[in-house]
């Protein structure tokens, strides 16, 4: 059962956020109101009802898109890669109203200026593709406003999105809902996100609405000890105080360049410089906080200094000494944890193996690489019995732990932490910060910690450098940079984090 | 395990199982029971099937038995689907894996080596062949492995492309890894299950490229083949239309087979996908 | 201007592939026991040694492989594909008189089996797993499982030998002299039977391709998109889901285009059209190798021409190859 006895109302002119964690049901509610649900699911009880009138098969779809409409999650694929953005708002006109062509097109235009897309004709002439994610996702909300629905659902709309785009279009839909007294239902699940925009809050925990209120009464006395644990686990934007940082300077990164594109003879792309320039130092048993948006180069740095890509010009010095070119050598300097821990384990081999693989390549012997395997699912919180499974037996955060294990195991100088966190729910995601403190503090290890989140950041940083296009606009200790940013960048990334004065602050 | 079990439940793939099944038993049983020479004289030439009890699907117009040659022929079938399938996959997978794998150089060289078998017409290629090495039944199973294989190499490439930018990759080779680990214990086992499954299209088109070759009457004339027989048949069609039509009917439920049970192994090794 | 652009860039890629296939084929033939003078002079009745010899240098055979083999190359640069020994006239004329019957042939089975594989897969993909798909899968799967050259037998035996609604092989009948439409007609019953039989195994392809692609369409986020602006499915599956869906057919004519002219061979063979594929099988059999390697250089140039007008249709369907 996805959905168990769910009720709530929705009054005009009013935002409610239904917010949980994966597998809480909250997409399935949206899905559900849009009488759009996945083949294999189905309402086996209860109704649903618009302006009082129950809602049911044929007149359904009539309703949609005129009496109710909806924003998705991923602007990069929601629209029609092959109908130009101007063909695809005009349907809405074409297929639910009776008004010409002109009219139409003026009706188009209007719409897309309304949600302030920076060039409106240009726009509407416009494949998808030649749009950013934001600008996207611009168009999905003047499509779903176009006819004027009283209901607006907005399945996780800037989940996708870079901090200062969501916090731009967070903006628009509040300001687009109270210019035409639309009801807003928004599925979030980021308490940051609640507390930018919700007039009323419902909670949902696995299919069910464990509490629902006012914002403020749930943000700030929340009853339910699930949403207490939910808020609890919101990392703050406010850093702990800072610690005595080692003057030993394992990492050292000197004038780093990399330059992409621009490759052939007849493909004529922009040459993107993904690096610019980039100096930094990480301090033994300390972390370096690399902080940025899409684009910014986070990741192609934490590809360099992991060896995965060579860099055009700078050098990388781990203790004193270049990084060596050999891949041998390298993997007793540098380890890295992913992003993504559907992708980051072989699903094919055990998961043990391919902890123990790294030292047995170094010449240890099988039988005591298994056992320092084990040895190390123990310490990063799991089952030593574990290692004879497979990947999909796992959660996600028991992947990312068995990653930090298979990274451990080859005793690097330094851990390279790309996005370790954001693919996980915010209460895991506090589980696996955690344990990284727990193994700094307990191994000494030094750590270079990508991430697009400033509250992650704040909690789990010594240092951090801001990065945009390439190079680093500021640094320093993480405590000082967040509550004294010097650079106008830093400053609006800051002031785009949502639900910053409300939630942990 | 869990795919085997897959596999079973499929009625697809069973139907497939039963006709390849058959197609099996029948080159297991050919010599047992047809044990004179498939290609000897037998009989009064041109019999209707059911006019002589001895020849029960009649016999050609060499007088020669229907049923043994049927029976033997599935042996050749089976023998030439099999192996040219096998060096088709193998040309197809060390072409695909080296070039997705490494990419830049080796893989601009390697493809456009498969882009020119991919633009020459399969089956012309196939004729110079046979006609420059001749008839013979090795260097007909060669050249239609040699034939086969683009196809084969093109998905194994785009398989590695992807699978090789994967993060437990990127781990591996952090881990000190050796390239031979990365291909063949991490991305190799990964790539195989749609390589396997296509490999039941290219014994497919195995059997029917050999087929074809041997209606031409260009294929090994010293073998009993079910194309063979029916290129013979061509020349009393007006009339006897069953000499061609028999192995036909062999052919189409062979390769029937061959795709139902591919179909059952898709549907098996990729749940994902069995939806559709 | 981009289009072009791009259109010409893959153009100028696929010559490395044309060179290799000529260099390769020139050598492969090198191989081959006995060449053209000693098929010619099988086809006298024998001769004496020194014929032979004379023969040879006339055909330029007594020179080195590499200085025949850059001759060859040079030749084919000037578009002059050689003199055929057996038809005693030169290959290009050889082969543009057999052309037209295999286009026409060619073009038939792709229009076929290009427009009737879309509308079935479109109509299984609407209906999946219900009966209208289980009876248009299990067809195509017949289709694909059925030899071409059986196809075409058991087809000349139905409808030319019983019913005797079509001609059984044979390309347009000069005997009668028609002109015009009637010509036009004439032709057309000609080709009927041997381009159901050619577009067979496509025509199986084609819809499977189309039925996987628009079931893969209909999953995506865009069509959900589409649903919840509340359109109506027929304009869902019309203007959203079709040109989508169409892209990996495109792709698909390209890829067979090789594969189909080798089938022509067999089918022009069992129908008697005297096409291309036809006079490689004759050229085989006779070891007439230059017009045999000119058959194989065009065959070559038409797959080529034929991915160039694909990739310039795929670059019109989608946008963001050029963008």
């Amino acid at each position: 059962m996805a959905l168990d006895n769910v009720s709530f109302d929705l009054a005009a002119g009013e935002i409610l956020c239904v917010v949980g964690e994966s597998g809480s049901g909250k997409s399935v509610t949206a899905s559900a109101i849009m009488g759009l649900l996945a083949p294999g699911l189905a309402v086996v009880a209860g109704e649903i009802s618009l302006g009082g009138v129950v809602l049911r098969g044929d007149a359904w779809r009539a309703l949609r898109g005129c009496r109710i409409g909806m924003v998705f999650q991923e602007p990069m694929t929601a629209l029609n890669p092959l109908m130009r953005v101007g063909a695809q708002i005009a349907e809405m006109w074409r297929v639910h109203t009776d008004l010409g062509s002109e009219e139409i097109a003026a009706r188009s235009l209007r719409a897309l200026e309304e949600v302030g897309l920076p060039d409106p004709p240009g726009a509407l002439r416009a494949y998808p593709h030649e749009l950013s994610g934001g600008q996207r996702q611009r168009v999905m909300i003047a499509m779903a406003l176009a006819l004027e629905p009283e209901v607006l659902i907005c399945d996780e709309p800037t989940t996708a999105l870079d901090v200062t785009t969501q916090a731009q279009v967070l903006a628009l839909i509040r300001a687009m809902q109270a210019r035409r007294g639309t009801a807003v239902l928004f599925i979030t699940h980021d308490f940051g996100v609640v507390a930018e925009i919700a007039d009323r809050v419902a909670v949902m925990q696995r299919g069910v609405i464990v509490e629902q209120g006012s914002a403020m009464e749930v943000l700030e006395s929340p009853r339910h000890p699930y949403t207490r644990a939910l808020l609890a686990a919101v990392p703050k934007l406010q850093a702990p105080p800072p610690r005595a940082l080692s003057e030993e300077r394992v990492l050292e990164i000197e004038g780093l360049v990399k330059t992409y594109g621009a490759r052939g003879l007849l493909q004529r792309r922009q040459p993107v410089r993904a690096l610019d320039d980039v100096s930094l130092v990480l301090r033994a048993g300390s972390t370096l906080g690399i902080v940025g948006e899409s684009g910014s180069g986070k990741s192609t740095l934490a590809r360099c200094v992991a060896g995965m890509l060579r860099a055009d010009a700078g050098v990388i010095r781990i203790a004193g000494a270049p990084m060596p070119k050999g891949r041998r050598a390298a993997a007793r300097l540098v380890q890295m944890v992913f992003q993504d821990p559907y992708a980051s384990l072989n699903p094919r081999r055990r998961v043990g193996e391919q902890v123990a693989q790294g030292p047995m390549a170094m010449g240890m012997a099988r039988a005591q690489a298994m056992a320092e395997a084990r040895a190390l699912f123990e310490l990063v919180g799991l089952d030593a019995a574990a290692v004879t499974r497979f990947a999909h037996e796992f959660s996600g955060g028991q992947r990312q732990r068995i990653g930090i294990a298979r990274a451990l195991a080859m005793k690097p100088r330094v851990l390279v932490a790309d996005e370790p966190v954001s693919a996980l729910d915010v209460s895991v995601q506090a589980q696996v910060l955690a344990l990284l403190r727990d193994l700094q503090a307990r191994l000494g290890l030094s750590i270079l910690f990508i991430t697009h989140d400033l509250r992650v950041a704040a909690q789990i940083c010594d240092e951090v450098a801001v990065m945009q296009r390439g190079a680093v606009v500021e640094q320093g200790r993480v405590g000082t940079v967040f509550s004294d940013p010097r650079h106008p960048y830093t400053r609006s990334l800051l002031a785009s984090v949502p639900g910053r004065m409300v939630v942990g602050a | 395990m869990r795919a085997l079990h897959a596999f079973l439940r499929n009625p697809v793939a069973v139907a497939g199982a039963v006709l390849l099944g058959a197609v099996v038993l029948m080159a297991l049983v050919a010599p047992l029971v047809f044990p004179a020479d498939p290609l000897g004289l037998a009989g009064r030439p041109l019999q209707w099937p059911g006019a002589n009890p001895r020849f029960w699907l009649g016999t050609d117009p060499s007088g020669r038995d229907i049923a043994a040659q049927l029976f033997h022929g599935a042996r050749i079938s089976l023998l030439i689907g099999g192996v040219a399938t096998l060096i088709a996959v193998v040309i197809g997978i060390v072409f695909g894996a080296l070039a997705g794998f490494y990419g830049g150089v080796v893989d601009t060289v390697l493809m456009r080596v498969t882009e020119a078998f991919q633009t020459l017409p399969n089956f012309l290629l196939l004729l110079v062949l046979v006609a420059v090495f001749g008839s013979d039944l090795v260097t007909v199973v060669i050249a239609i492995g040699v034939v086969a294989w683009p196809p084969v190499a093109r998905l194994t490439r785009a398989e590695f492309l992807t699978l090789r930018e994967r993060d437990y990759v990127a781990a591996c080779r952090m881990q000190g890894l050796s390239d031979a680990h990365l291909i063949f214990r991490e991305v190799l086992p990964n790539a195989l299950p749609p390589v396997i499954v296509y490999a039941s299209v290219v014994m497919a088109v195995a059997i029917l490229l050999e087929s074809a070759l041997a209606f031409l009457q260009l294929s090994d004339p010293n073998v009993p083949s079910w194309g063979n027989l029916i290129g013979l048949g061509r020349t009393v069609l007006r009339s006897e239309w069953y000499v061609s039509a028999i192995p036909g009917v062999a052919i189409l439920l062979s390769i029937l087979g061959v795709s139902l049970v591919g179909q059952g192994l898709n549907d098996a090794l990729n749940p994902r996908l069995a939806s559709r | 201007m981009k289009l072009l652009l791009l259109a010409l860039r893959r153009l100028a890629a696929s010559l490395p592939a044309l060179v290799l296939i000529l260099v390769g084929l020139f050598l492969l033939l090198q191989l081959a026991p006995g060449d053209t003078v000693d098929a010619l002079m099988a086809q006298m009745g024998g001769g004496d040694a020194a014929i032979a010899a004379d023969l040879r240098r006339f055909y330029g055979l007594d020179l080195s492989v590499a200085a025949r083999l850059g001759a060859y190359l040079w030749r084919l640069v000037t578009l002059d594909l050689g003199f055929s020994a057996i038809y005693g006239k030169p290959v290009a004329s050889v082969i543009l008189e057999r052309l037209p019957a295999t286009l026409l042939l060619m073009m038939g089975a792709l229009f076929f089996a290009f427009s009737f594989g879309m509308a079935l897969g479109v109509v299984a993909a609407r209906r999946v797993n219900q009966w209208p798909d289980t009876l248009i899968s299990t067809l195509g799967l017949i289709f694909y499982a059925t030899p071409s050259f059986w196809f075409g037998l058991m087809a000349i035996v139905l409808f030319s030998v019983y019913l005797q609604w079509l001609p059984a092989g044979g390309f347009g009948d000069v005997a009668m002299g028609y002109t015009g439409w009637a010509a036009i007609w004439d032709t057309a019953t000609y080709l009927v039977l041997p381009v159901l039989t050619l577009a067979l195994i496509f025509l199986a392809i084609a819809l499977r391709i189309m039925r996987a692609s628009m079931l893969e369409v209909q999953g995506m986020d865009f069509v959900r998109t589409a649903r919840a602006k509340g359109l109506s499915e027929t304009r869902i599956v019309a203007r959203h889901v079709l040109r989508n869906a169409l892209l990996p057919m495109v792709t698909l004519i390209g890829l067979q285009a090789g594969t189909m002219l080798g089938g022509s061979v067999v089918v022009e063979s069992v129908f008697t059209l005297p096409g291309l594929g036809r006079l490689a099988y004759e050229s085989v059999v006779q070891r007439d190798l230059n017009t045999l390697l000119g058959i194989v250089f065009v065959s070559a140039l038409l797959v080529i021409a034929v991915n160039f007008v694909v990739d310039l249709l795929y670059a019109r369907l989608d946008p963001r190859i050029v963008g």
